[in-house]
């Protein structure tokens, strides 16, 4: 018998696959489940996206792209950031094409992050940042935020993480779980740490076209001095609901950008062609949809935090992406056993806030990405279930 | 206008509360009413119904598309005779279109002989009709912007793919 323990790859042995797969197992086995738990659009990929994907499929388009992606792509993906965002990047050099925002963030840390280099995440966040910094044999370093802050990263907190080793700032804003958004003024100081201790930052935006301030999404490299020291993420997935064409892109000086060219053309060669067809029609002609989308989903915010403020869930206002944050702590459950018993009493999955880093606890993801129908729905059953508690 | 939205709304979902589509819409609830009162009033809304799936039921329904052309009177044109039409309640809409023929009525019966008899009966020898050509709606697919036909309903494939 082969003892793979001795020899598989340590690093990534230790790595903790989350608690959380058993709770959705939990969901899948039962009947008349209300789910407000997944993390994907709603919105079926708008139509004339489909039929450009499809039409390319007709013409025999199936062959590899360029490493980087169609150059027709990335200069859409340039005249979208220009346009939406006003930061400026060059086609040819500065943008990469990758295989989801995913695998941008892996490639992103992969060519900064050395062994023993500490990695700034702050949480609740995403769950990803803190595996791909350890199998880079960087060192996470989580802050903590809260909602007293709202969600926010705040330059103290910023401050007080840094070390000599710090290599790199994570930016997970519009942030999921939270729905937090960070606004001009306070990336503004966030950006003068940033230089003063001449960090580098990765801006994970993939939610960027889902915000709902006034002022709109703050992409982080147009902020002063940003420029060359933010490698941007974002994607399709979730401004043009097309999580599973799997297409994301990178953003960045051209001195980063190629190293993870580099990563990326020989783990990955080039991302589907069939969605870079698809995602050529999203950018050029899908504006539309997208402010569509973000309106629907603006309109099912306003009425989920109203309804959770109203059943007793208090619930800090989220500005960005399909997410909200409640608080369960008034009653008296830790997040895993309201989760449990919500499920378990009354059929209604959400996600335990603890998923998403320590500080998480003592609240729940809860997606809106859902009908105003089926989140009514929910939120009758919540109502209830608060009731019996 | 803001308040438009309303519209949209309640053309999706008739039942949405003022209370709901005022916390959607960030507009206050009274206004909300009274914009629903006014557009009522108005006749913008005209009702609020039901989308049934009757091939789901007991209930047997025929549904017939009848293209008729008709000759436009002098001076109320194809109003008169659409008039007419549309005063039987077996007749479910009519449309004046352009193209090969001029008025498009919609027709439902409890039978296709039912409809067939109607059409033979009753709109047949109004005068100024033309001719008549009956089409038999065999299933419904779409309708209302609802999809009816199970075999394309929507079915939520979206996992929870958060640490697969």
């Amino acid at each position: 018998m082969i003892d793979y323990d001795k020899l598989v790859n340590p690093t990534i042995k230790a790595i903790k696959p989350s608690g959380i797969r058993r709770f959705f197992d939990i969901a899948n086995e039962m009947e008349d489940v209300i789910s407000l738990s997944v993390g994907e659009p709603d919105f079926h990929t708008p139509w004339h996206i489909r039929e450009a994907g499809i039409e390319s499929l007709e013409k025999g388009r199936t062959r590899y792209t360029p490493n980087r992606g169609f150059i027709q792509l990335r200069q859409e993906v340039s005249s979208f950031l220009s346009r939406h965002y006003g930061v400026e990047y060059e086609p040819e050099s500065q943008v990469l094409i990758t295989v989801g925002g995913s695998e941008a963030i892996d490639l992103c840390v992969r060519s900064l992050v050395c062994p023993g280099d500490e990695v700034l995440i702050p949480e609740p966040s995403f769950v990803c940042y803190v595996p791909i910094t350890q199998m880079a044999g960087g060192v996470p370093v989580t802050i903590e935020t809260g909602p007293e802050n709202g969600f926010k990263l705040t330059a103290k907190e910023l401050e007080a993480h840094i070390t000599e080793r710090t290599k790199l700032l994570i930016m997970p804003y519009p942030n999921n779980p939270t729905g937090a958004v960070m606004e001009r003024e306070e990336l503004l100081e966030i950006a003068r740490v940033v230089e003063k201790h001449d960090l580098l930052v990765l801006s994970d935006e993939i939610y960027a076209a889902l915000t709902y301030t006034d002022e709109g999404h703050i992409c982080f490299s147009s902020l002063p001095g940003m420029m060359e020291r933010t490698v941007v993420v974002n994607g399709f997935s979730k401004a043009h609901s097309m999580t599973g064409w799997r297409l994301g892109y990178a953003a960045g000086p051209r001195e980063i950008i190629s190293l993870m060219v580099k990563l990326h053309q020989f783990a990955i060669m080039s991302a589907p062609t069939t969605s870079q067809y698809a995602a050529i029609e999203a950018l050029k002609n899908g504006d539309d949809d997208m402010a569509y989308m973000r309106g629907q989903y603006d309109m099912r915010r306003r009425l989920i935090v109203d309804g959770l403020n109203e059943i007793g869930l208090k619930c800090f206002e989220p500005k960005g992406a399909f997410y909200v944050f409640p608080s369960v702590k008034s009653t008296g459950l830790t997040s895993d056993e309201f989760c449990e018993r919500l499920i378990y009493g009354k059929q209604v999955a959400v996600v335990p806030g603890s998923a998403f880093g320590p500080c998480g606890e003592g609240f729940v993801r809860i997606s809106y990405c859902y009908s105003v129908k089926h989140i009514t729905e929910a939120l009758s059953r919540m109502r209830a279930f608060l009731q019996e508690l | 206008m803001a308040m438009e939205q309303i519209l949209e709304l309640l053309q999706e979902d008739a039942k949405l509360t003022p209370k709901q589509l005022s916390v959607m819409l960030g507009e206050d609830e009274g206004a909300v009413e009274s914009a629903i009162k006014r557009y009522e009033r108005d006749g913008v809304i005209k009702g609020y119904h039901t989308l049934v799936n009757w091939e789901r039921t007991e209930t047997h329904k025929a549904t017939a598309l009848i293209e008729l052309r008709v000759s436009p009177q002098k001076d109320t044109g194809f109003d008169e005779i659409a008039g007419r039409i549309m005063n039987f309640p077996e007749v479910e809409s009519v449309y004046l279109m352009s193209g090969g023929y001029d008025l498009a009525v919609t027709v439902g019966g409890r039978s296709m002989q039912d409809v067939a008899m109607f059409v033979q009966k009753r709109l047949a020898p109004i005068d100024g009709v033309l001719s008549t050509a009956t089409h038999f709606v065999l299933t419904k697919y779409k309708d209302g912007g609802v999809v009816f036909n199970s075999d394309y309903e929507e079915i939520d494939e979206r996992g929870s793919n958060l640490c697969d």
